[in-house]
């Protein structure tokens, strides 16, 4: 009988098989592994959630470990949560719910084609509505749903950027018209001082190139995609429900926004309620009309440029900011290693926003101070981003990964704004 | 055990507060309400005794605008009843006469146990649970931050400035202000809020006679003097620390 | 007519310091109202509390085994007690725990208007004229009350030292009421404080922020902050590297803290940062960057650098 550790490995002293002797090593095979004596019971809770089906679909080959950014500051990975659900961790209750930043890099590379950004908001949901939820994204939840913004801010504060921004903006629900660009200014660029800076630079490039454009001031509301993807379904819902009656109200041709993240929504989500809007990100918008601007000085920086991954990956765009940065006079350019299709995320994306110190305490760094780390060694001198969440994410890293002074963070809109000055 | 928390709307101190032309109250035009924090604590306090214990947990409040969302809000949460009381007006009332409109519709309902918060931002003439106690002839403790159900009675914990605290025992029925729930107020999903607005649920009854208080009347709301950003205290560091160490005197903020 | 009544919170450890401080504003009242100042000192045994009341010109013992430890409803039946028989057109009640279930009860039960959060008290011919905080300190309310009136005072509003001077008062005492025998509070026990620490719960809070360097030079806050009776809270970068734990973070993923008197040292003012803190009452920030944007949110601000301005304040704190 078989000379190795019983149980583990099977091997046949004597075996014939059609004729030909297969004795001893020759047939040496494994037991059936330890995997078919656990619960299946777990799992298949989890998979017969609306959503959530396709985690079953996981075969373990492993691909997307080296594809999550989760994993390269922790363990975690589609293949890795699989393995602890079918092992018996209730993941409505760990963790590592909460971890996944929804980048989609693991979709991209999965052969069974396991959909985290579908599996994780459908799991979340149902750990929302049993109210286990991390203190820190709940505020942010308590914020959308009182005032219509995460950052908790009044809505009748919406517009205040304007006042500084030292170009004009309509405000539509004050001086109603027509125009031809309706901008979704969206939460961060209103209210983070990071994201004003951004938004105010942007109106005034958007008053050299001569646009007829107007926002919807403190009537706008969050396009509440994060919130979406962080498990509340019905904050988005409502919220959507509110900016689609709201937008009926003012004639515009096309919409422009600044975050990826509403960009996604309008784009993907808002069709499904019946809404759809000739919607572009302001790169998209601003990438072709690069030519006409008067530029008055070279801008001598070397750059890199972080992919968003709710415009890259999620939505197909890679050249815009691309094309913006390569306009811009001055500017010497390098990709980082992970770029594009492959770009690592920032850790804001899916809630993340909302979750960083519960994440911090759960990876060895933060996802931005890893992207930091990757944008110094190119020898740029500055990161240029063009999502309003990564300026205030990536500051804060460049700070805690002791890098100040040798790494500034722009959006792509300051750059274009300085060269025209 | 039937727990009546008594919740209202307070002004949302995030938004900046305009004073009316008159001088005298807020400019309602521009305000945002939301629910007392304090009331939102008295409510999750409920809960838990409705967890820990079984109990029957009806919210009330005054009619005014908005307060169907709150008290739909604390059905989604766990409340089994909501009950809106008309006091024939949509203008809010300070607590005191609150406490006198709200009397009869609670004696009506007839719990063992009234909570609700300790206190509000503009409760200027004086706090709701202690009036409302005085109004029901029933003991009261106020400042409470947890509520434990003992037989015909409750244990309360009250809190005193500089962290002390005290277990107290209190007969039913009785009123009691809450400062804090043992846990922060559970969150409230969206669509759970939906299920409920959709089941359409809330009770109505009449408010009684809301006495005033005459003798004390507001005859100016105004901001405070101090303007916007820090004043600087200027010199070496010893004359900062000798302004610095004036200024927390004035204040009675030394160590005493 | 035209007393003022002072309602004198105890407890074991003596006089509470609040009543020194409404024995201050109840002189100034009292002149104006050409009255005098009565003290009630309501507890289980008097005698020991009685001579530090020398600031009234009358003291009103009431004693009674039910009034020690503190009861609300007891003391609720003791100043009305005090109301009803003595007819004062003031009566001045700490805005503390006590003092919140003691003046609304027995405002209520004598039928007299209650101004509350008063910060500023004042004469102005028959009627008081009273500054309260409201709205979270975003608005001060101006009241006038005409005829006898019941005014809790917050805490820190005015000075103790002119309420603990004084020479020997008067002394009377007052029958405690029979409803004393037959209440319906009992106490059962006195909770220490916790021993986990809750920044949220302290009224006092030195924090420090990236500017303190590294967690070496933590004991520079640690004094200032024992110095000042406060606890000491962080910026998220503290936290962050191990430096103080996680439970002392103020901030958007933190604790929200709104104590009396918040001290921000090194911390810059990241809106992330801010939104734990500026309900504080008083915010003193330094900071060696005269644009630091917590100065936007701060009361009063310094630009010293803190490595030469947290020694000399701490010895300043220490030596008065
Ligand atoms: C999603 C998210 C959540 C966050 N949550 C929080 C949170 O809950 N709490 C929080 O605090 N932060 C939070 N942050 C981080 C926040 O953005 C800031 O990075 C952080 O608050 C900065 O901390 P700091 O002020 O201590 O450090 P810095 O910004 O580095 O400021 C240090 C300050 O010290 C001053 N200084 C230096 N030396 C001296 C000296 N010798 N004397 C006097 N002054 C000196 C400097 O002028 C500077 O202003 C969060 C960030 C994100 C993106
Ligand atoms: S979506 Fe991104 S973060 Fe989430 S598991 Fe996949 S690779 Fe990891
Ligand atoms: S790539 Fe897909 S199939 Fe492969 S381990 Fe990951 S989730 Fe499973």
């Amino acid at each position: 009988m078989s000379k190795v550790e019983p149980g583990r490995v099977r091997e046949d002293e004597h075996l014939i098989v059609e004729g030909m002797d297969i004795s001893g090593h020759w047939n040496r095979m494994f037991e059936q592994r330890v995997l078919w004596s656990h619960d299946t019971g777990p799992l298949e809770k989890l998979t017969a959630i609306t959503g959530a089906e396709s985690l079953a679909y996981c075969y373990q080959c492993g691909k997307c470990t080296s594809a999550c950014p989760v994993d390269s500051v922790g363990s975690y990975s589609p293949r890795k949560i699989f393995r602890k659900v079918q092992t018996g961790t209730d993941l409505l209750t760990n963790p590592d719910l909460w971890l996944c930043t929804t980048c989609a890099n693991c979709l991209r590379v999965c052969p069974k084609e396991v959909n985290m950004i579908s599996i994780m908001p459908a799991l979340r949901e149902v750990a929302v509505t049993e109210a286990n939820v991390p203190p820190e994204l709940q505020k942010a939840f308590e914020n959308t749903f009182q005032h219509g913004n995460p950052l908790g801010e009044p809505a009748r504060k919406r517009a205040d950027w304007v006042a500084e921004a030292g170009a004009p903006a309509t405000i539509l629900p004050r001086e109603r018209r027509p125009v031809d660009v309706l901008f979704y200014v969206e939460c961060y660029w209103s209210y983070h001082p990071r994201g004003r800076d951004a938004a105010r630079a942007f109106a005034r490039v958007m008053e050299k190139l001569g646009v007829d454009w107007g926002i919807l001031g403190p009537e706008e509301k969050c396009s509440c995609d994060s919130q979406r993807l962080a498990g509340e379904r019905g904050l988005f819902e409502m919220l959507a429900e509110q900016n689609i009656r709201t937008l009926a109200k003012y004639e515009f041709s096309r919409m422009v926004t600044s975050d990826p993240h509403a960009y996604n929504a309008l784009r993907n989500e808002y069709p499904k309620l019946g809404a759809e809007y000739p919607i572009q990100h302001y790169t998209q918008f601003l990438a072709p009309l690069m030519g006409q601007l008067p530029w008055k000085r070279r801008l001598d920086y070397k750059v890199t440029f972080h992919d968003p991954c709710y415009l890259g990956r999620h939505n197909g765009e890679y050249d815009a900011p691309r094309e913006m940065i390569r306009q811009i006079p001055g500017l010497q350019f390098t990709e980082m290693f992970r770029c594009k299709a492959n770009g690592y995320c920032c850790g804001g994306g899916g809630g993340g926003m909302w979750l960083d110190s519960f994440t911090g305490n759960h990876v060895t760094e933060r996802l931005s101070e890893r992207r930091v780390r990757e944008a110094v060694e190119t020898g740029a001198e500055m990161l240029v981003v063009c999502c309003p969440y990564e300026v205030s994410r990536f500051e804060d890293a460049v700070k805690s990964t002791g890098n100040e002074g040798r790494l500034l963070v722009r959006d792509v809109i300051e750059l274009v704004d300085e060269a025209l000055r | 055990m039937h727990i009546a928390v008594v919740v209202k709307q307070v002004p949302d101190l995030v938004e900046e507060l305009e004073v009316d032309a008159a001088g005298t109250g807020l400019d309602r035009a521009w305000v945002k309400m939301k629910l007392n924090e304090f009331d939102d604590h008295a409510l999750e306090q409920a809960v838990l005794l409705k967890e820990a214990g079984g109990a029957q947990v009806s919210v009330v409040a005054l009619d005014g605008e908005g307060i169907d969302q709150v008290l739909y809000a604390a059905v989604a949460r766990g409340a089994d009843r909501a009950l809106k009381v008309d006091a024939g007006t949509q203008e809010p009332l300070d607590s005191r006469r609150a406490a006198t409109a709200l009397a009869g519709a609670i004696r009506d309902l007839g719990p063992d146990l009234v909570l609700t918060g300790v206190q509000a931002a503009d409760d200027l003439f004086g706090q709701m649970a202690p009036f409302l106690a005085a109004e029901l002839g029933w003991p009261h403790v106020s400042v409470v931050s947890q509520v434990e159900v003992a037989g015909a009675a409750v244990r309360v914990q009250q809190e005193y400035a500089g962290g002390r605290m005290a277990t107290l025992e209190v007969d039913l029925p009785a009123v009691i202000g809450v400062q804090a729930a043992p846990q922060p107020p559970r969150y409230v999903p969206v669509s759970r809020l939906r299920q409920a607005m959709a089941s359409g649920a809330l009770e109505t009854a009449t408010a009684g006679a809301g006495a005033g208080t005459g003798g004390a009347a507001v005859t100016q709301l105004a901001k405070p003097e101090a303007g916007r950003g820090a004043e600087m205290l200027t010199g070496s560091p010893d004359q900062v620390a000798e302004k610095i160490e004036a200024l927390l005197r004035e204040r009675g903020l030394l160590r005493g | 007519m035209g007393n003022v009544l002072v309602y004198v919170e105890n407890s074991e450890t003596g006089v509470a310091p609040i009543a020194f401080e409404l024995l201050g504003a109840a002189r100034r009242l009292a002149a104006g109202l050409g009255g005098e100042v009565e003290a009630l000192v309501a507890a289980g045994a008097t005698a020991e509390l009685a001579p530090a009341l020398g600031a009234a010109d009358v003291i009103l013992r009431m004693e009674h085994p039910a009034l020690s430890p503190y009861l609300p409803e007891a003391h609720v039946a003791a100043l009305t007690e005090a109301i009803r028989s003595r007819d004062p057109q003031v009566v001045l009640v700490g805005n503390t725990s006590a003092g919140i279930d003691v003046a609304a009860g027995a405002a209520a039960a004598t039928q007299r208007p209650l101004v509350a959060y008063c910060t500023g008290l004042a004469v102005d011919g028959e009627a008081v004229v009273a500054h309260s905080q409201v709205y979270g300190g975003k608005l001060v309310a101006t009241t006038r009350t005409e005829g006898p009136g019941v005014f809790t005072v917050v805490a820190g509003a005015f000075p103790g030292a002119e309420g603990q001077s004084g020479g020997k008062a008067a002394e009377a005492t007052l029958a405690a009421p029979a409803t004393l025998g037959s209440l319906h509070t009992r106490f059962i026990a006195a909770t220490a404080p916790s021993g986990g620490i809750d920044i949220g719960r302290a009224d006092r809070l030195v924090s420090v922020g990236r500017g303190i360097g590294g967690p070496e030079n933590l004991e520079l806050a640690q004094e200032l902050a024992a110095a000042l009776g406060a606890e000491l809270g962080a910026s998220r970068p503290v936290v962050d590297s191990g430096w103080l734990p996680k439970a002392r973070q103020v901030g958007k993923s933190g604790m929200t803290v709104k104590p009396k008197l918040y001290v921000a040292v090194g911390i810059s003012g990241a809106p992330e940062h801010l939104e734990g803190m500026r309900e504080a009452e008083l915010i003193l920030a330094v900071n060696s960057d005269a644009n630091a944007p917590i100065f936007e949110v701060a009361h009063f601000g310094s630009t010293c650098d803190l490595f030469d301005l947290l020694p000399a304040l701490t010895e300043r704190l220490q030596a008065s």
